[in-house]
Protein backbone atom coordinates (compact mmCIF):
# COMPACT_ATOMS: atom_id res chain seq x y z
CA UNK A 1 0.00 0.00 0.00
CA UNK A 2 2.55 2.27 0.99
CA UNK A 3 5.24 1.65 -1.98
CA UNK A 4 1.57 2.40 -4.24
CA UNK A 5 1.10 5.80 -2.34
CA UNK A 6 4.75 7.01 -3.02
CA UNK A 7 4.54 5.90 -6.73
CA UNK A 8 2.08 8.52 -7.58
CA UNK A 9 3.33 11.29 -5.57
CA UNK A 10 6.87 10.56 -7.64
CA UNK A 11 4.97 10.29 -11.02
CA UNK A 12 3.66 14.00 -10.46
CA UNK A 13 7.19 14.70 -9.48
CA UNK A 14 8.79 14.07 -12.68
CA UNK A 15 6.85 16.30 -15.41
CA UNK A 16 6.52 14.69 -18.98
CA UNK A 17 8.47 17.32 -20.51
CA UNK A 18 11.85 18.83 -19.71
CA UNK A 19 12.68 22.10 -19.28
CA UNK A 20 16.29 21.06 -18.29
CA UNK A 21 19.43 18.82 -19.16
CA UNK A 22 20.17 20.91 -22.49
CA UNK A 23 23.98 20.58 -23.05
CA UNK A 24 26.05 22.71 -25.52
CA UNK A 25 29.49 21.60 -26.60
CA UNK A 26 31.50 23.92 -28.52
CA UNK A 27 34.21 23.64 -30.45
CA UNK A 28 36.14 21.24 -28.29
CA UNK A 29 39.39 19.83 -28.32
CA UNK A 30 40.80 17.19 -26.31
CA UNK A 31 44.88 16.43 -26.90
CA UNK A 32 45.80 13.87 -24.64
CA UNK A 33 49.65 13.93 -23.75
CA UNK A 34 50.95 10.59 -22.37
CA UNK A 35 54.51 10.68 -23.70
CA UNK A 36 55.80 13.87 -25.28
CA UNK A 37 53.57 12.46 -28.30
CA UNK A 38 50.42 14.96 -28.50
CA UNK A 39 47.42 12.76 -29.52
CA UNK A 40 44.22 14.64 -30.46
CA UNK A 41 41.50 12.58 -29.04
CA UNK A 42 38.79 15.19 -29.66
CA UNK A 43 38.94 18.01 -32.50
CA UNK A 44 37.06 20.62 -32.77
CA UNK A 45 33.77 19.26 -31.87
CA UNK A 46 30.56 20.83 -31.64
CA UNK A 47 27.38 19.49 -30.64
CA UNK A 48 23.32 20.69 -29.08
CA UNK A 49 21.75 18.19 -26.96
CA UNK A 50 17.73 19.72 -26.68
CA UNK A 51 16.64 19.02 -22.74
CA UNK A 52 14.75 15.47 -22.69
CA UNK A 53 16.41 14.22 -26.21
CA UNK A 54 18.11 10.80 -26.40
CA UNK A 55 21.32 11.47 -28.52
CA UNK A 56 23.25 8.77 -29.40
CA UNK A 57 26.55 8.29 -30.01
CA UNK A 58 28.08 5.83 -32.58
CA UNK A 59 31.71 5.55 -34.07
CA UNK A 60 34.30 3.55 -34.08
CA UNK A 61 36.20 1.77 -31.56
CA UNK A 62 38.63 4.71 -29.52
CA UNK A 63 37.43 7.42 -32.00
CA UNK A 64 37.13 9.74 -28.54
CA UNK A 65 33.58 9.30 -27.88
CA UNK A 66 34.09 7.83 -24.29
CA UNK A 67 36.83 10.89 -24.03
CA UNK A 68 34.18 13.20 -24.47
CA UNK A 69 31.43 11.84 -22.35
CA UNK A 70 34.53 12.02 -20.07
CA UNK A 71 35.01 15.72 -20.43
CA UNK A 72 31.23 16.51 -19.68
CA UNK A 73 31.28 14.41 -16.79
CA UNK A 74 34.09 15.91 -15.12
CA UNK A 75 36.84 13.10 -15.17
CA UNK A 76 39.13 14.61 -18.16
CA UNK A 77 39.75 18.60 -18.99
CA UNK A 78 39.57 19.80 -22.25
CA UNK A 79 42.26 21.30 -23.93
CA UNK A 80 39.94 23.59 -25.78
CA UNK A 81 36.21 24.69 -26.65
CA UNK A 82 33.38 25.38 -24.04
CA UNK A 83 30.71 22.72 -22.63
CA UNK A 84 27.59 24.32 -21.13
CA UNK A 85 24.92 22.25 -19.46
CA UNK A 86 21.69 24.64 -19.33
CA UNK A 87 23.45 27.93 -20.34
CA UNK A 88 25.47 27.44 -17.38
CA UNK A 89 29.16 26.84 -17.97
CA UNK A 90 30.78 23.63 -17.02
CA UNK A 91 34.18 23.49 -18.27
CA UNK A 92 35.97 25.90 -20.46
CA UNK A 93 39.32 27.86 -21.14
CA UNK A 94 39.70 29.05 -17.62
CA UNK A 95 37.94 25.88 -16.17
CA UNK A 96 39.51 22.75 -18.13
CA UNK A 97 38.16 20.51 -15.99
CA UNK A 98 34.45 20.61 -14.91
CA UNK A 99 33.00 20.28 -11.24
CA UNK A 100 31.68 16.27 -10.72
CA UNK A 101 28.10 16.59 -9.89
CA UNK A 102 24.44 14.68 -9.41
CA UNK A 103 23.25 16.58 -12.33
CA UNK A 104 25.19 14.75 -14.72
CA UNK A 105 24.91 10.97 -13.79
CA UNK A 106 27.21 8.51 -15.77
CA UNK A 107 26.74 4.53 -16.53
CA UNK A 108 29.90 2.87 -16.90
CA UNK A 109 30.88 0.40 -19.60
CA UNK A 110 31.44 -2.21 -16.95
CA UNK A 111 29.43 -1.27 -14.71
CA UNK A 112 30.68 0.51 -11.20
CA UNK A 113 28.14 -0.80 -8.77
CA UNK A 114 29.88 -0.40 -5.52
CA UNK A 115 29.71 -4.78 -5.13
CA UNK A 116 30.32 -3.88 -1.36
CA UNK A 117 26.72 -2.65 -1.04
CA UNK A 118 23.48 -4.31 -1.67
CA UNK A 119 21.58 -3.04 -4.59
CA UNK A 120 19.49 -0.91 -2.56
CA UNK A 121 22.43 0.43 -0.42
CA UNK A 122 24.02 1.79 -4.07
CA UNK A 123 20.63 3.39 -4.97
CA UNK A 124 20.41 4.82 -1.18
CA UNK A 125 23.97 6.38 -1.69
CA UNK A 126 23.32 9.68 -4.08
CA UNK A 127 20.65 11.19 -1.83
CA UNK A 128 22.38 10.42 1.55
CA UNK A 129 26.04 11.74 0.87
CA UNK A 130 24.35 14.48 -0.91
CA UNK A 131 22.61 15.55 2.66
CA UNK A 132 19.12 15.78 0.59
CA UNK A 133 17.73 12.26 2.59
CA UNK A 134 18.54 10.43 6.01
CA UNK A 135 19.80 7.65 5.60
CA UNK A 136 16.35 5.83 6.18
CA UNK A 137 14.73 7.79 3.70
CA UNK A 138 17.05 7.43 1.38
CA UNK A 139 16.43 3.69 1.64
CA UNK A 140 12.66 4.27 1.57
CA UNK A 141 12.95 6.25 -1.22
CA UNK A 142 15.31 3.57 -3.01
CA UNK A 143 13.33 0.53 -1.99
CA UNK A 144 10.48 2.51 -4.11
CA UNK A 145 12.17 3.22 -6.98
CA UNK A 146 13.67 -0.46 -7.27
CA UNK A 147 10.11 -1.26 -6.87
CA UNK A 148 9.27 0.74 -9.61
CA UNK A 149 11.72 -0.85 -11.78
CA UNK A 150 10.36 -4.36 -11.16
CA UNK A 151 13.72 -5.40 -8.90
CA UNK A 152 12.17 -4.99 -5.45
CA UNK A 153 13.14 -9.07 -5.12
CA UNK A 154 16.75 -8.40 -5.79
CA UNK A 155 17.05 -5.19 -3.55
CA UNK A 156 18.93 -6.79 -0.63
CA UNK A 157 21.65 -8.85 -2.87
CA UNK A 158 25.17 -7.64 -3.87
CA UNK A 159 25.84 -7.07 -7.23
CA UNK A 160 28.11 -9.83 -8.04
CA UNK A 161 24.80 -12.15 -6.96
CA UNK A 162 22.80 -10.58 -9.75
CA UNK A 163 23.24 -11.36 -13.31
CA UNK A 164 24.86 -8.50 -15.19
CA UNK A 165 21.67 -7.16 -17.16
CA UNK A 166 20.35 -6.60 -13.14
CA UNK A 167 23.22 -4.89 -12.28
CA UNK A 168 23.37 -2.69 -14.98
CA UNK A 169 19.22 -1.52 -14.63
CA UNK A 170 20.13 -1.39 -10.79
CA UNK A 171 22.71 1.09 -11.90
CA UNK A 172 20.92 3.62 -13.56
CA UNK A 173 18.10 3.19 -10.87
CA UNK A 174 20.94 4.38 -8.78
CA UNK A 175 21.41 7.76 -11.23
CA UNK A 176 18.02 8.33 -11.53
CA UNK A 177 17.16 8.35 -8.13
CA UNK A 178 18.95 11.88 -8.02
CA UNK A 179 16.96 13.13 -10.61
CA UNK A 180 19.75 14.21 -13.04
CA UNK A 181 19.58 16.45 -15.83
CA UNK A 182 21.50 14.30 -17.98
CA UNK A 183 22.25 10.66 -17.93
CA UNK A 184 25.75 9.99 -19.57
CA UNK A 185 25.97 5.97 -20.25
CA UNK A 186 29.17 4.76 -21.90
CA UNK A 187 28.26 1.68 -24.03
CA UNK A 188 26.87 0.34 -20.98
CA UNK A 189 24.92 -3.10 -22.81
CA UNK A 190 28.16 -4.07 -24.80
CA UNK A 191 28.82 -7.13 -23.39
CA UNK A 192 25.09 -8.65 -23.39
CA UNK A 193 23.72 -11.18 -25.59
CA UNK A 194 20.89 -9.51 -27.88
CA UNK A 195 18.11 -11.19 -26.23
CA UNK A 196 18.92 -9.83 -22.76
CA UNK A 197 19.39 -6.69 -25.04
CA UNK A 198 16.28 -6.47 -25.94
CA UNK A 199 15.01 -6.64 -22.42
CA UNK A 200 17.32 -4.18 -20.95
CA UNK A 201 15.93 -1.13 -24.43
CA UNK A 202 12.66 -2.04 -23.04
CA UNK A 203 13.44 -0.88 -19.79
CA UNK A 204 15.18 2.24 -20.48
CA UNK A 205 12.97 3.12 -22.74
CA UNK A 206 10.41 2.62 -20.19
CA UNK A 207 12.55 4.67 -17.40
CA UNK A 208 13.07 7.09 -20.44
CA UNK A 209 9.48 7.65 -20.29
CA UNK A 210 8.85 7.99 -16.99
CA UNK A 211 11.15 10.84 -16.64
CA UNK A 212 12.04 12.79 -19.85
CA UNK A 213 15.94 13.07 -18.54
CA UNK A 214 18.42 13.92 -21.86
CA UNK A 215 20.31 10.91 -22.49
CA UNK A 216 23.88 10.94 -23.77
CA UNK A 217 24.16 7.55 -25.15
CA UNK A 218 27.58 6.17 -26.34
CA UNK A 219 27.31 2.78 -28.33
CA UNK A 220 28.56 0.79 -31.26
CA UNK A 221 25.44 -0.79 -31.98
CA UNK A 222 23.40 0.77 -34.74
CA UNK A 223 20.19 -0.62 -34.09
CA UNK A 224 20.41 0.35 -30.84
CA UNK A 225 21.71 3.89 -31.86
CA UNK A 226 18.26 3.72 -33.55
CA UNK A 227 15.98 1.97 -32.02
CA UNK A 228 16.74 4.18 -29.07
CA UNK A 229 17.45 7.49 -29.92
CA UNK A 230 16.60 10.86 -31.51
CA UNK A 231 19.16 11.71 -33.14
CA UNK A 232 22.09 9.34 -34.07
CA UNK A 233 25.58 11.40 -34.23
CA UNK A 234 28.28 9.82 -35.94
CA UNK A 235 31.81 10.63 -35.19
CA UNK A 236 34.69 10.33 -37.39
CA UNK A 237 37.86 8.06 -36.62
CA UNK A 238 40.20 9.81 -34.23
CA UNK A 239 39.86 13.07 -33.72
CA UNK A 240 36.63 12.91 -33.27
CA UNK A 241 34.49 15.58 -35.13
CA UNK A 242 30.81 15.12 -35.83
CA UNK A 243 30.57 13.38 -39.33
CA UNK A 244 26.74 13.19 -40.01
CA UNK A 245 23.42 13.52 -37.76
CA UNK A 246 20.69 11.59 -38.43
CA UNK A 247 17.10 12.15 -36.66
CA UNK A 248 14.95 9.38 -36.00
CA UNK A 249 11.79 10.41 -36.23
CA UNK A 250 9.65 7.41 -35.25
CA UNK A 251 7.03 7.86 -32.53
CA UNK A 252 7.15 6.81 -28.75
CA UNK A 253 6.40 5.05 -27.12
CA UNK A 254 8.25 1.82 -29.48
CA UNK A 255 8.14 -1.23 -29.10
CA UNK A 256 10.39 -4.30 -31.23
CA UNK A 257 7.82 -4.39 -33.93
CA UNK A 258 9.81 -1.37 -34.91
CA UNK A 259 13.01 -3.79 -35.96
CA UNK A 260 11.14 -5.07 -38.61
CA UNK A 261 10.15 -2.20 -40.30
CA UNK A 262 10.88 -0.49 -43.07
CA UNK A 263 11.08 2.54 -41.85
CA UNK A 264 13.86 1.47 -39.29
CA UNK A 265 15.66 -0.55 -42.20
CA UNK A 266 16.29 2.37 -44.16
CA UNK A 267 17.64 4.80 -41.19
CA UNK A 268 19.76 1.38 -40.18
CA UNK A 269 21.01 1.63 -43.80
CA UNK A 270 21.96 5.36 -43.88
CA UNK A 271 23.85 5.67 -40.70
CA UNK A 272 25.59 2.17 -41.94
CA UNK A 273 27.60 3.97 -44.82
CA UNK A 274 28.74 6.61 -42.55
CA UNK A 275 30.00 4.21 -39.96
CA UNK A 276 31.61 1.88 -42.08
CA UNK A 277 33.99 4.46 -44.01
CA UNK A 278 35.07 5.51 -40.64
CA UNK A 279 35.47 1.71 -39.41
CA UNK A 280 37.32 1.03 -41.92
CA UNK A 281 39.74 4.09 -41.76
CA UNK A 282 40.46 3.50 -38.07
CA UNK A 283 41.05 -0.20 -38.43
CA UNK A 284 43.65 1.15 -41.03
CA UNK A 285 44.98 3.83 -38.68
CA UNK A 286 45.08 0.50 -36.02
CA UNK A 287 45.93 3.04 -33.45
CA UNK A 288 45.38 1.69 -29.45
CA UNK A 289 42.24 2.93 -27.80
CA UNK A 290 42.39 5.58 -25.81
CA UNK A 291 40.59 5.87 -22.37
CA UNK B 1 16.93 -41.94 -11.57
CA UNK B 2 13.38 -43.31 -10.13
CA UNK B 3 10.41 -41.24 -10.27
CA UNK B 4 10.28 -40.67 -6.18
CA UNK B 5 13.87 -39.47 -7.28
CA UNK B 6 13.11 -37.02 -9.59
CA UNK B 7 10.34 -35.83 -7.30
CA UNK B 8 12.39 -35.20 -4.40
CA UNK B 9 14.71 -33.55 -6.15
CA UNK B 10 12.02 -31.32 -7.57
CA UNK B 11 11.12 -30.77 -3.75
CA UNK B 12 14.38 -30.22 -2.57
CA UNK B 13 14.53 -27.20 -5.26
CA UNK B 14 11.13 -25.83 -4.39
CA UNK B 15 12.72 -25.22 -0.92
CA UNK B 16 14.29 -22.91 0.54
CA UNK B 17 17.93 -22.75 1.29
CA UNK B 18 18.67 -24.73 4.40
CA UNK B 19 20.64 -22.63 6.92
CA UNK B 20 22.46 -22.80 10.42
CA UNK B 21 22.90 -26.29 11.19
CA UNK B 22 20.71 -27.64 8.32
CA UNK B 23 23.56 -25.92 6.44
CA UNK B 24 26.65 -27.17 7.91
CA UNK B 25 25.37 -30.95 8.14
CA UNK B 26 24.24 -30.51 4.04
CA UNK B 27 27.71 -28.99 3.88
CA UNK B 28 29.13 -32.11 5.44
CA UNK B 29 27.55 -34.35 3.73
CA UNK B 30 28.08 -33.20 0.40
CA UNK B 31 32.03 -33.25 1.05
CA UNK B 32 31.83 -36.88 2.13
CA UNK B 33 30.92 -37.26 -1.17
CA UNK B 34 33.58 -35.92 -2.78
CA UNK B 35 37.30 -37.36 -2.84
CA UNK B 36 38.62 -34.40 -0.56
CA UNK B 37 38.28 -35.20 2.73
CA UNK B 38 39.41 -39.22 1.68
CA UNK B 39 42.55 -37.86 0.16
CA UNK B 40 43.19 -35.59 3.01
CA UNK B 41 43.02 -38.08 5.06
CA UNK B 42 45.43 -40.53 3.13
CA UNK B 43 48.10 -37.35 3.17
CA UNK B 44 47.75 -37.15 6.60
CA UNK B 45 48.55 -41.09 7.03
CA UNK B 46 51.17 -41.00 4.41
CA UNK B 47 53.06 -38.57 6.16
CA UNK B 48 52.76 -39.68 10.03
CA UNK B 49 53.62 -43.26 8.06
CA UNK B 50 56.56 -41.75 6.71
CA UNK B 51 57.69 -40.22 9.90
CA UNK B 52 57.14 -42.83 12.02
CA UNK B 53 59.13 -45.68 9.69
CA UNK B 54 62.22 -42.91 9.59
CA UNK B 55 62.57 -42.50 13.56
CA UNK B 56 60.81 -45.63 15.26
CA UNK B 57 60.38 -48.40 13.01
CA UNK B 58 63.54 -48.24 10.92
CA UNK B 59 65.35 -46.34 13.22
CA UNK B 60 67.46 -44.42 9.93
CA UNK B 61 70.82 -43.02 10.96
CA UNK B 62 70.18 -39.38 11.76
CA UNK B 63 66.93 -40.06 12.54
CA UNK B 64 67.26 -42.04 15.19
CA UNK B 65 67.64 -39.28 18.14
CA UNK B 66 64.47 -37.49 16.70
CA UNK B 67 60.95 -38.36 19.02
CA UNK B 68 58.82 -40.48 16.84
CA UNK B 69 55.06 -39.83 16.92
CA UNK B 70 54.17 -42.17 18.92
CA UNK B 71 56.71 -41.22 21.36
CA UNK B 72 55.48 -37.64 21.30
CA UNK B 73 51.99 -38.73 21.18
CA UNK B 74 52.19 -40.39 24.74
CA UNK B 75 54.04 -37.93 26.24
CA UNK B 76 51.68 -35.30 24.93
CA UNK B 77 48.87 -36.87 26.64
CA UNK B 78 50.62 -38.39 29.54
CA UNK B 79 48.93 -37.44 32.86
CA UNK B 80 52.59 -37.79 34.53
CA UNK B 81 55.02 -37.20 31.48
CA UNK B 82 58.50 -38.53 31.25
CA UNK B 83 60.15 -35.08 30.17
CA UNK B 84 58.16 -33.39 32.52
CA UNK B 85 55.71 -31.32 30.15
CA UNK B 86 52.17 -32.98 28.86
CA UNK B 87 49.26 -31.42 27.79
CA UNK B 88 48.33 -31.28 30.98
CA UNK B 89 51.15 -29.59 33.16
CA UNK B 90 51.35 -26.08 34.03
CA UNK B 91 54.37 -24.42 32.39
CA UNK B 92 53.21 -26.24 28.85
CA UNK B 93 50.19 -23.83 29.33
CA UNK B 94 51.96 -21.42 30.73
CA UNK B 95 54.29 -21.28 27.40
CA UNK B 96 51.22 -21.61 24.94
CA UNK B 97 49.29 -18.71 26.93
CA UNK B 98 52.48 -16.44 26.86
CA UNK B 99 52.76 -16.84 23.16
CA UNK B 100 49.08 -16.22 22.38
CA UNK B 101 49.13 -13.35 24.57
CA UNK B 102 51.96 -11.77 22.72
CA UNK B 103 50.91 -12.65 19.06
CA UNK B 104 47.71 -10.84 20.00
CA UNK B 105 48.97 -7.68 21.27
CA UNK B 106 51.42 -7.73 18.36
CA UNK B 107 48.91 -8.26 15.27
CA UNK B 108 46.66 -6.02 17.26
CA UNK B 109 49.14 -3.12 17.37
CA UNK B 110 50.31 -4.22 13.97
CA UNK B 111 46.72 -4.64 12.21
CA UNK B 112 45.73 -1.07 14.22
CA UNK B 113 48.37 1.02 12.82
CA UNK B 114 49.38 -0.94 9.50
CA UNK B 115 46.31 -0.29 7.87
CA UNK B 116 45.02 3.03 8.41
CA UNK B 117 48.34 3.93 7.81
CA UNK B 118 48.25 1.70 4.32
CA UNK B 119 44.73 3.01 3.78
CA UNK B 120 46.52 6.92 3.79
CA UNK B 121 49.76 5.82 1.94
CA UNK B 122 47.29 4.38 -1.33
CA UNK B 123 44.71 7.24 -0.78
CA UNK B 124 46.81 10.13 -0.66
CA UNK B 125 49.46 10.86 -2.99
CA UNK B 126 51.63 13.43 -0.75
CA UNK B 127 51.13 10.77 2.34
CA UNK B 128 52.61 7.99 0.35
CA UNK B 129 55.51 10.56 -1.20
CA UNK B 130 56.29 11.09 2.24
CA UNK B 131 56.37 7.62 3.87
CA UNK B 132 56.86 5.08 1.30
CA UNK B 133 60.94 6.01 0.80
CA UNK B 134 61.27 5.29 4.56
CA UNK B 135 58.64 2.19 4.58
CA UNK B 136 60.64 0.36 2.22
CA UNK B 137 63.88 1.07 3.09
CA UNK B 138 63.05 -0.33 6.63
CA UNK B 139 61.13 -2.96 5.12
CA UNK B 140 63.65 -5.06 4.05
CA UNK B 141 65.57 -5.70 7.13
CA UNK B 142 65.78 -8.62 8.05
CA UNK B 143 63.56 -9.03 11.64
CA UNK B 144 66.67 -11.22 13.28
CA UNK B 145 68.72 -7.73 12.35
CA UNK B 146 66.58 -6.28 14.85
CA UNK B 147 66.97 -8.20 17.83
CA UNK B 148 70.39 -5.97 19.21
CA UNK B 149 69.15 -2.89 18.49
CA UNK B 150 65.61 -3.95 20.29
CA UNK B 151 67.24 -5.41 23.38
CA UNK B 152 69.03 -2.11 23.37
CA UNK B 153 66.11 -0.10 22.90
CA UNK B 154 63.52 -1.66 25.58
CA UNK B 155 63.82 -2.88 28.48
CA UNK B 156 62.92 -6.60 29.99
CA UNK B 157 61.96 -9.59 28.10
CA UNK B 158 58.64 -8.68 27.23
CA UNK B 159 58.74 -5.20 25.07
CA UNK B 160 61.61 -6.46 22.80
CA UNK B 161 59.74 -9.04 21.47
CA UNK B 162 56.32 -7.77 21.21
CA UNK B 163 58.39 -5.10 19.04
CA UNK B 164 59.47 -7.52 16.91
CA UNK B 165 56.60 -9.90 16.11
CA UNK B 166 54.74 -5.94 15.65
CA UNK B 167 57.22 -4.44 13.51
CA UNK B 168 57.60 -7.54 11.03
CA UNK B 169 53.68 -7.78 10.09
CA UNK B 170 53.05 -4.07 10.32
CA UNK B 171 55.14 -4.16 7.10
CA UNK B 172 53.00 -6.67 5.52
CA UNK B 173 49.65 -5.21 6.49
CA UNK B 174 51.04 -1.86 5.60
CA UNK B 175 52.56 -2.94 2.15
CA UNK B 176 48.76 -4.90 1.30
CA UNK B 177 46.70 -2.27 2.84
CA UNK B 178 48.22 0.25 0.25
CA UNK B 179 48.20 -1.77 -2.85
CA UNK B 180 44.76 -2.82 -2.09
CA UNK B 181 44.00 0.45 -2.00
CA UNK B 182 45.21 0.86 -5.43
CA UNK B 183 43.95 -1.60 -6.92
CA UNK B 184 40.77 -0.60 -6.21
CA UNK B 185 39.14 0.15 -10.00
CA UNK B 186 39.23 4.09 -10.80
CA UNK B 187 35.44 3.58 -12.09
CA UNK B 188 34.07 3.41 -8.53
CA UNK B 189 36.11 6.26 -7.71
CA UNK B 190 34.56 8.34 -10.91
CA UNK B 191 31.20 6.82 -9.47
CA UNK B 192 31.48 8.10 -5.99
CA UNK B 193 32.07 12.11 -7.34
CA UNK B 194 29.35 11.76 -9.70
CA UNK B 195 26.91 10.52 -7.09
CA UNK B 196 27.96 13.98 -5.16
CA UNK B 197 30.43 12.28 -2.15
CA UNK B 198 32.75 13.90 -0.12
CA UNK B 199 36.40 13.29 0.50
CA UNK B 200 35.32 11.38 3.76
CA UNK B 201 32.38 9.62 2.05
CA UNK B 202 35.16 8.27 -0.63
CA UNK B 203 37.24 6.67 2.03
CA UNK B 204 34.64 5.11 3.72
CA UNK B 205 32.80 4.06 1.15
CA UNK B 206 35.19 3.31 -1.49
CA UNK B 207 38.58 3.28 -0.25
CA UNK B 208 37.87 1.49 2.95
CA UNK B 209 35.77 -1.54 1.78
CA UNK B 210 37.59 -1.88 -1.55
CA UNK B 211 40.96 -2.33 -0.06
CA UNK B 212 39.05 -4.94 2.23
CA UNK B 213 39.97 -8.09 0.19
CA UNK B 214 43.49 -7.14 0.10
CA UNK B 215 43.83 -6.30 3.55
CA UNK B 216 42.96 -9.84 4.81
CA UNK B 217 45.07 -11.22 2.54
CA UNK B 218 48.09 -8.75 3.92
CA UNK B 219 46.74 -10.22 7.41
CA UNK B 220 46.97 -13.54 6.68
CA UNK B 221 50.56 -13.13 5.80
CA UNK B 222 51.06 -10.73 8.79
CA UNK B 223 50.03 -13.14 11.17
CA UNK B 224 52.11 -15.77 9.70
CA UNK B 225 54.82 -13.45 10.06
CA UNK B 226 53.84 -12.15 13.20
CA UNK B 227 54.45 -15.99 14.76
CA UNK B 228 57.66 -16.19 12.79
CA UNK B 229 59.15 -13.56 14.51
CA UNK B 230 57.89 -14.15 17.52
CA UNK B 231 59.33 -17.44 17.84
CA UNK B 232 62.88 -16.01 16.63
CA UNK B 233 62.67 -13.49 19.43
CA UNK B 234 62.03 -16.30 21.74
CA UNK B 235 64.17 -18.06 21.28
CA UNK B 236 66.85 -15.38 21.18
CA UNK B 237 65.64 -13.53 24.42
CA UNK B 238 63.01 -14.97 25.84
CA UNK B 239 61.31 -16.33 29.22
CA UNK B 240 57.92 -18.50 28.50
CA UNK B 241 56.68 -18.97 24.89
CA UNK B 242 56.85 -21.58 22.62
CA UNK B 243 60.37 -20.82 20.95
CA UNK B 244 61.42 -20.26 24.35
CA UNK B 245 60.30 -24.11 25.42
CA UNK B 246 61.43 -25.16 22.00
CA UNK B 247 64.98 -23.56 22.71
CA UNK B 248 65.25 -24.78 26.02
CA UNK B 249 64.54 -28.44 25.38
CA UNK B 250 66.99 -28.07 23.02
CA UNK B 251 69.81 -26.92 25.33
CA UNK B 252 68.73 -29.78 28.21
CA UNK B 253 68.39 -32.46 25.39
CA UNK B 254 64.09 -32.81 26.06
CA UNK B 255 63.76 -33.97 21.91
CA UNK B 256 60.32 -34.82 22.70
CA UNK B 257 59.23 -31.12 24.29
CA UNK B 258 60.86 -29.69 21.86
CA UNK B 259 59.00 -31.81 19.19
CA UNK B 260 56.25 -31.17 21.15
CA UNK B 261 56.12 -27.44 20.68
CA UNK B 262 57.36 -27.32 17.51
CA UNK B 263 53.59 -29.24 17.08
CA UNK B 264 52.13 -26.91 18.78
CA UNK B 265 52.96 -23.94 17.13
CA UNK B 266 51.38 -25.98 14.10
CA UNK B 267 48.28 -26.09 15.66
CA UNK B 268 48.00 -22.80 17.47
CA UNK B 269 49.28 -21.12 13.96
CA UNK B 270 46.46 -22.45 11.95
CA UNK B 271 43.74 -21.41 14.28
CA UNK B 272 45.02 -17.87 14.52
CA UNK B 273 44.94 -17.99 10.45
CA UNK B 274 41.60 -19.51 10.36
CA UNK B 275 40.20 -16.99 12.71
CA UNK B 276 41.74 -14.22 10.29
CA UNK B 277 40.29 -16.35 7.45
CA UNK B 278 36.80 -16.25 9.40
CA UNK B 279 36.71 -12.69 10.12
CA UNK B 280 37.61 -11.74 6.77
CA UNK B 281 35.29 -13.14 5.56
CA UNK B 282 32.39 -12.00 8.26
CA UNK B 283 33.13 -8.61 6.66
CA UNK B 284 33.01 -9.41 3.35
CA UNK B 285 29.95 -11.41 2.67
CA UNK B 286 29.63 -9.70 -0.84
CA UNK B 287 32.79 -11.05 -2.05
CA UNK B 288 32.04 -14.43 -0.23
CA UNK B 289 28.09 -14.78 -1.71
CA UNK B 290 29.47 -13.79 -4.98
CA UNK B 291 32.61 -16.06 -4.69
CA UNK B 292 30.41 -18.69 -3.54
CA UNK B 293 28.48 -18.65 -7.37
CA UNK B 294 31.25 -18.60 -9.37
CA UNK B 295 31.89 -22.23 -7.27
CA UNK B 296 34.77 -21.29 -5.04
Amino acid sequence: MAVKKKKTSRQKASPAVRERGTISIRNVTKIYDPEGVNVMAVDNCSLEIEAGEVCMIVGPSGCGKTTLLNVIAGFHSLTSGEIYLDDELLCGPDKPLANQGADRMVVFQNGALFPWKSLLDNVAYGPMVQGILSKSDARDKARDMLAEAGMIDVADKFPGEVSSGMARRAEIVRALINDPKVLLLDEPYRAMDALTKSIMHEALLAMYDRTKVTIFFITHDLEEAIFLGDRVVVMTTRPARTKKIVSVKIPRPRDYKLLSSEQFRLLVEETKDAVHEEAIKAFEAGERELA
Amino acid sequence: MSDQAISDAETSLARTPPKGFALAWYRLKKSLATPTPYMMLFGIILWLGTYYLLTEGWKVPRFEKIPGPLEVMTEFFSFDPIWGTSLFTEDFRINVYVSVRRIVIAFSLATGLGVPLGLFMGWSRIFKDYAFPILETLRPIPILAWVPLAIIMFSGFETPILFLATLASFFVTTLNTMLGVESIDESYFRAAGCLGSKKHHVFWHVVVPGAMPFIFTGLQISIGVAWFSLVAAEMISGDYGLGYMIMDSYMVNKYVSMVMAMISLGFVGWATSAMVRWGGNQMMQWRVKALALEGR
